[in-house]
């Protein structure tokens, strides 16, 4: 009998990781044993600290990471194999910290709601009682909501460094189930917010569902978890193909829910719309981020080599997507939903950019790969939403947010510089010239032209021409229209410094990698593959 | 894989019974119940496939999947309480303020 080595934890490489979940068991600690009234700034400021840590910690593994297969790639696989910690993992690990650090700062904003925070004083009080009222007269609650927070991050962080599909299943479950208690706890509109949450939790656990089972039978033809086994198996071409093909149709049920494609998309503008708006930007950002990561190692990691088989199913998600997110922004009335819609359109566009050459080996020299273009597009899509929601949280009215278009007329008018910035991000969204938005669409497109997949590449012109219609129809809503009769006109309520911050770097970032893409790029070709 | 092959078919049929149960029925709680109906199928095929492999890998999972399935218990009857508490029904078909 072998004699029993202890597993052993590659801590230098994995400490931002174990900073946010860490702090996240404190803020557990603190909301048992911290004063009522001194909960909030602890939790807040350990929250927002525990992810500035993190980012810090980031950059540093990832300046430290070792370069391996002759300059393709950086980085390792730790903890027995379950976790990659390479370039594209830690880039991604970068821009899930940053956006959570922009959503910890809107979950901390208090001055446009009044003094209290946007969650729920206490959640168990039923709406409209009494117990609702003295909640809210007591000026109680929920600090939870950052613990919680950091615990999704966490899974966040785990779910695109996983090469093992028991830990991306494990990660997907842990940044899913704090998102689900999240949606719920609004402090406004309270019935709204509680049916996201149900519709959110019990889709997703029926996509979970999908996933776990699609996990066994690709576990039944490889014979193995690990991402790099299965793709061993796939190139020797042992096992039933059959078993191996049903299994990655459902785990991609699974994934494709995640990040809202088509025909999986159906919650998102429900969950979009009822949760808090600061929830919001941040599962709409980290959650695609995340997903998207895990999406992209799981396709190339382990099916690369595989990819006659699932690509024809990309491409039609990638053109449904497309298509029906575009054309269905355009009915819309509200603000949240009109950009939920429009993330689906941008999921749409990313999966075009997941169908681009992958190995670095077949590019041409100034010529960037699948993965970079994905990645950045990320960065484009997300700097733009969550300013945008960021902007739609102060936008308000006698009864909260003001999101209905009919309140946001002639919007330009009583307040040109937010809505400037809006009009300026939803243009990156419609991917305008000098914008970030523009360099990434250009980006997936054309590494999707290089790998022949033309025809996704014009349904994807033709939904950004539609796409370009709606956001620009809204910016001369809020410029050359005059308040509707009978509505009242939305004014903006001024934020504190926290939520201010988060409008003001998303817009100049917008804007930096519309102008200068450069560095960015540099840094993707420097972060290389994913490793096996 | 004749041994396992039972074991495989089994469960693809606890499966779609979860799948199908979650699309018809309108009871939160049985909705709920179906999800948990679709783990547990996918628990028995990684046990079932673990045998066949002569490996452990499956087993194990099956360990993680189970744990997970708990937290989401935890976190799906606080959210479907919630609901019903507020509206008297744990009905998918009344929670319907958000449309298109």
């Amino acid at each position: 009998m072998e004699p029993f080595s202890a597993p052993g934890l590659e801590y230098a490489e994995l400490w931002p990781l174990m900073v946010v979940l860490g702090v996240a068991l404190v803020g557990i600690l603190v909301e048992a044993f911290v004063p009522r009234e001194r909960r909030f700034v602890t939790q807040a400021v350990l929250a927002i600290g525990a992810l500035g840590v993190a980012l810090v910690g980031t950059v540093v593994v990832g300046v430290r990471l070792q370069v391996v297969a002759d300059g393709a790639a950086r980085g390792l696989i730790t903890s027995q194999g379950s976790l990659a910690v390479d370039g594209p993992s830690v880039f991604l690990w970068g821009l899930t910290l940053v956006f959570a650090l922009a959503g910890a700062m809107l979950f901390a904003e208090r001055r446009v709601h009044a003094g209290v925070s946007v969650f729920a004083g206490q959640a168990a009080a039923l709406p409209g009682t009494a117990a609702e009222r003295d909640a809210s007269s007591r000026g109680l609650e929920h600090t939870e909501v950052y613990p919680l927070m950091l615990f999704a991050v966490g899974g966040m962080m785990l779910f695109p460094a996983s090469s093992d599909l028991l830990m991306m299943f494990v990660a997907l479950e842990v940044l899913s189930l704090p998102l689900y208690i999240l949606c719920g706890l609004a402090r406004r509109r309270r019935l709204l917010s509680q049916e996201a949450a149900l519709k959110y939790f019990l889709l997703g656990a029926f996509s979970s569902g999908f996933f776990v089972y699609g996990m066994a039978l690709v576990y039944g033809y490889a014979g193995s978890m690990d991402l790099a086994a299965i793709s061993e198996a796939i190139n020797s071409d042992i096992g039933n193909h059959d078993l191996l093909l049903l299994g990655v149709g459902l785990m991609s049920v699974g994934l494709l829910f995640k990040v809202g494609a088509v025909p999986f998309h159906a919650w998102t503008p429900d969950v979009y719309q009822g949760a808090p708006t600061a929830v919001t930007a941040f599962m709409a950002a980290c959650t695609k981020i995340a997903a998207f990561g895990a999406l992209l190692r799981l396709f190339y990691v382990a099916l690369g080599d595989d990819r006659w088989s699932w690509q024809p199913m990309i491409w039609v998600v990638a053109i449904l997507t497309m298509l029906l997110g575009s054309a269905l922004a355009i009915v819309q009335t509200d603000v949240k939903r009109m950009l939920a819609y429009s993330a689906i359109a941008h999921t749409g566009f990313l999966l075009t950019g997941l169908l681009g050459v992958q190995a670095p080996a077949d590019l041409g020299p100034s010529e960037i790969s699948s993965l970079q273009a994905v990645l950045f597009y990320l960065a484009a899509y997300s700097l733009a939403t969550v300013g945008g929601f960021a902007i739609v949280t102060v936008v308000r009215d006698a009864g909260g947010e003001a999101t209905r278009f009919a309140s946001w007329a002639g919007l330009g008018k009583r307040a040109p510089v937010l809505a400037g910035v809006f009009g300026f991000l939803l243009l990156s969204m419609a991917g305008i010239p000098l914008t970030a938005g523009f360099v990434g669409k250009w980006a997936v497109f054309e590494v999707a032209l290089a790998a022949g997949a033309w025809p996704v590449v014009l349904v994807a012109i033709a939904a950004s021409v539609v796409a370009v219609f709606f956001y620009v129809r809204f910016i001369w809503l809020m410029f050359f229209t005059d308040p509707v009769d009978g509505v009242e006109p939305a004014a903006v309520t001024v934020p504190s410094p926290l939520t201010s911050l988060v409008i003001g770097v998303c817009a100049l970032g917008t804007v930096l990698l519309g102008v200068l893409p450069g560095p960015v790029l540099a840094l993707l070709a420097d972060a290389g593959s994913f490793i096996r | 894989m004749d041994s396992v092959t039972p074991f495989v078919v089994l469960s693809a049929i606890l499966f779609s019974i979860g799948a199908v149960g979650v699309l018809i029925r309108r009871n939160a709680i049985v909705v709920f119940m179906c999800v948990e109906l679709m783990l547990n199928a996918g628990n028995l095929a990684l046990v079932a496939f673990a045998y066949h492999h002569g490996g452990l890998d499956g087993q194990v999972a099956a360990f993680f999947v189970m744990v997970v399935a708990a937290a989401e218990v935890v976190i799906g009857l606080a959210i479907i309480m919630t609901i019903f508490r507020t509206r008297h029904s744990a009905s998918v078909d009344d929670a319907s303020l958000l449309k298109w």
